[in-house]
């Protein structure tokens, strides 16, 4: 379902900010998978999210979605592939329109818009019934500006925009990391629930390793621009927070050993 | 007094299409666009020049209103696919359209059109031969009126006019692409997020609202009897200030709410010049100052209240608890 090929992004370069934020990335996707990605600050996580959305262009490789090759593709032609929840809860929405407007907007993702009024009656049933899954009880505020809604409110609401016209990838890019734990939690919930209803092929970025555990098929950890650690299937299944650790350090620490060897 | 009032009623409904072309830009697209200086002028430019040359004036005004659209476009255009920024593109093409006007209207700065069949005299002795002028002023000056408008046909026509504006507004702004244009100037991230060429958008928003302005512009002409290649400037302030002010008094909770707020805004808005301008050492030429005077007012006066309120309030709450503290 998608594909990066020989993906390389390096900001200021020639400059002494030179920065590799991604170094010959590899990864393929099948359809259904759900891939949770983590890494420390700078790691380039949110660069590959950038990269595969078009909001930023690789120096050099490629990236098909679905066998067609997207790369020149400008961004908003590309999301009409790709739903996106942003990590900022002010991102994913328009605040001084209402909450049945910003469905509208949403739903008219993968089609032509036109003329047309975009909130009418059967889409507002189609609206409410959307709602309804979320048990936020905003099916009941159909007309209230999204401004209104708490970070919480905002987060469900964007995830529900992002996933309902069954994109072909959902790009999570640390959605819960503003959220208080328990917010963080239903919408973790709220995820796993609608990427299971619609099967879609995710990547999802977290700091939090528990939720990286809990979640999907797949997690491949991330450091320095590259991806260092890709586990998928049983192997997966038994991870834990002690064993990623370990591995990081195991990984990472031979690579130091292999520095040193060469500056030696 | 009646009578003043009647003029500035009938000038403010027709800046009102202006001022929903300002509101357009500033507000929904969040676009601070100085077109409207320049286009207001081609507007009035197209209109008097087709009229003189013998096209009808309704398809002379629709002409003026696809020029204003024009003109917005390439603002767009600027300001997304040459990456300038917003206010330095509508500067430029403000700036611009100062030649191309001039060029427009034959290098002549005014052209006259009292002698002119208008789009008002086109329905004028039809409407004359109704009778509703005499009985409208009987009633008039049975209100006590001393002075009466010879003609209540401007009003009737421009009332018409800006409601069909108003609604066509409504509408689009309600269409899908109408939602995503008001995105656009809400969260252009999002809506890019959402497959929205927000590029596209833009560019069709300010023609749209630069269309508006260039009507409002070609109607002012017809109604004045000239258009003068200098009567543009300042436009942007006196649509600022109608939509400040609309907004302001009658709230702006929905789209249909705020389009009659922001007519109603420029309406007020001639009504508040008109008394000025009676004030005895005011003249027409403090007009400007006036206007940014105003603008000034509906700005600060809505922040100044809301801080005294507040303050009223953290007070009385403090008087309070120095009563319950003397009560324990
Ligand atoms: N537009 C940019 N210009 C210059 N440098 C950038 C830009 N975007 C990212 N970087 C740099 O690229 C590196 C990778 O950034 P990225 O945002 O992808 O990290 P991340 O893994 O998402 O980190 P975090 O966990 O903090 O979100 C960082 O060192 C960052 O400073
Ligand atoms: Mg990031």
């Amino acid at each position: 379902m998608l594909d990066l090929k020989d993906i390389s992004v390096t900001f200021n370069e020639g400059t002494p900010d030179e920065k590799k934020a991604l170094q010959d990335i590899n990864l393929t996707l099948e359809q259904g998978d759900f891939v949770t990605v983590i890494g420390s600050n700078g790691a380039g996580k949110s660069t590959l999210m950038n990269v595969i959305s078009g909001s930023q262009k690789p120096d050099i490789g490629t990236v098909e979605i679905g066998n067609k090759n997207v790369t020149s593709l400008p961004e908003f032609k590309r999301s009409r592939y790709i739903g996106r929840v942003f990590q900022d809860p002010m991102a994913g929405t328009a605040p001084s329109m209402t909450i049945e407007e910003n469905l509208a907007m949403a739903y008219a993702r993968n089609k032509k818009r036109g003329l047309r009024i975009g909130v009418t009656k059967k889409r507002k049933e189609l609206f409410k019934e959307y709602l309804n899954t979320l048990h936020l009880g905003l099916e009941d505020r159909l007309n209230a500006k999204v401004g209104l809604l708490s970070g919480g409110e905002r987060q469900a609401l964007s995830l529900l925009m992002a996933t309902f016209t069954e994109p072909n990838i959902l790009l999570l890019d640390e959605h819960t990391a503003a959220l208080d734990p328990s917010r963080a939690e239903l919408i973790t919930k709220l995820t796993g629930e609608v990427v299971d209803k619609f099967h879609l092929t995710t990547l999802m970025v977290t700091h939090n390793m528990q939720q990286a555990l809990d979640l999907g098929n797949r997690l491949i950890m991330m450091d320095k621009g590259q991806i260092i650690l890709d586990v998928s299937g049983n192997e997966k299944q038994s991870l834990t927070i002690e064993k990623l650790l370990h591995e990081f350090k195991r990984i990472r620490g031979q690579q130091m050993e292999n520095d040193r060897a060469i500056l030696g | 007094m009646f009578f003043s009032m009647f003029s500035a009623v009938e000038i403010g409904i027709i800046y009102a299409i202006m001022a929903l072309g300002v509101y357009l830009s500033f507000r929904v697209l969040d676009f601070p666009d100085l077109t409207v200086d320049g286009s207001f002028v081609t507007g009035g430019a197209v209109a008097a020049v087709c009229i003189v040359n013998g096209v009808s004036p309704v398809t002379a005004t629709i002409l003026a209103t696809i020029a204003g659209f024009v003109a917005g476009n390439i603002t767009g255009i600027l300001n997304t696919k040459g990456k300038i920024n917003p206010l330095l593109s509508g500067i430029l093409m403000m700036t611009a359209l100062y030649s191309i006007n001039l060029r427009i209207m034959g290098g002549s700065p005014n052209i006259p059109l009292l002698t002119e069949t208008t789009v008002f005299k086109m329905f004028g002795d039809f409407w004359s031969n109704t009778g509703i002028d005499q009985q409208l002023n009987s009633w008039a000056k049975a209100w006590g009126a001393e002075a009466v408008p010879s003609t209540w046909i401007v009003l009737f026509i421009m009332i018409i006019v800006t409601i069909i504006v108003k609604l066509i507004t409504d509408f689009f702004l309600k269409t899908e692409v109408g939602l995503a244009l008001r995105a656009t100037g809400d969260n252009e991230k999002m809506i890019r997020s959402l497959s929205a060429n927000t590029d596209n958008l833009k560019i069709v928003g300010l023609g749209f609202s630069n269309g508006l302005v260039a009507l409002s512009g070609a109607l002012i002409a017809q109604n004045d009897g000239f258009v003068d290649l200098k009567s543009g400037i300042g436009m942007i302030v006196i649509g600022l200030a109608s939509v400040i002010i609309g907004e302001a008094i009658f709230g702006k909770k929905t789209i249909v709410r705020t389009t009659l707020a922001v007519i109603l805004g420029a309406i007020i808005y001639r009504i508040v010049l008109t008394l000025a301008l009676k004030v005895e050492f005011l003249d027409s030429g403090d007009m400007k100052v006036i206007s940014a005077i105003l603008v000034v007012g509906a700005l600060v006066t809505p922040k100044f209240i809301a801080t005294i309120k507040d303050q009223r309030r953290r007070q009385r709450k403090r008087l309070e608890l120095q009563d319950k503290a003397k009560g324990a």
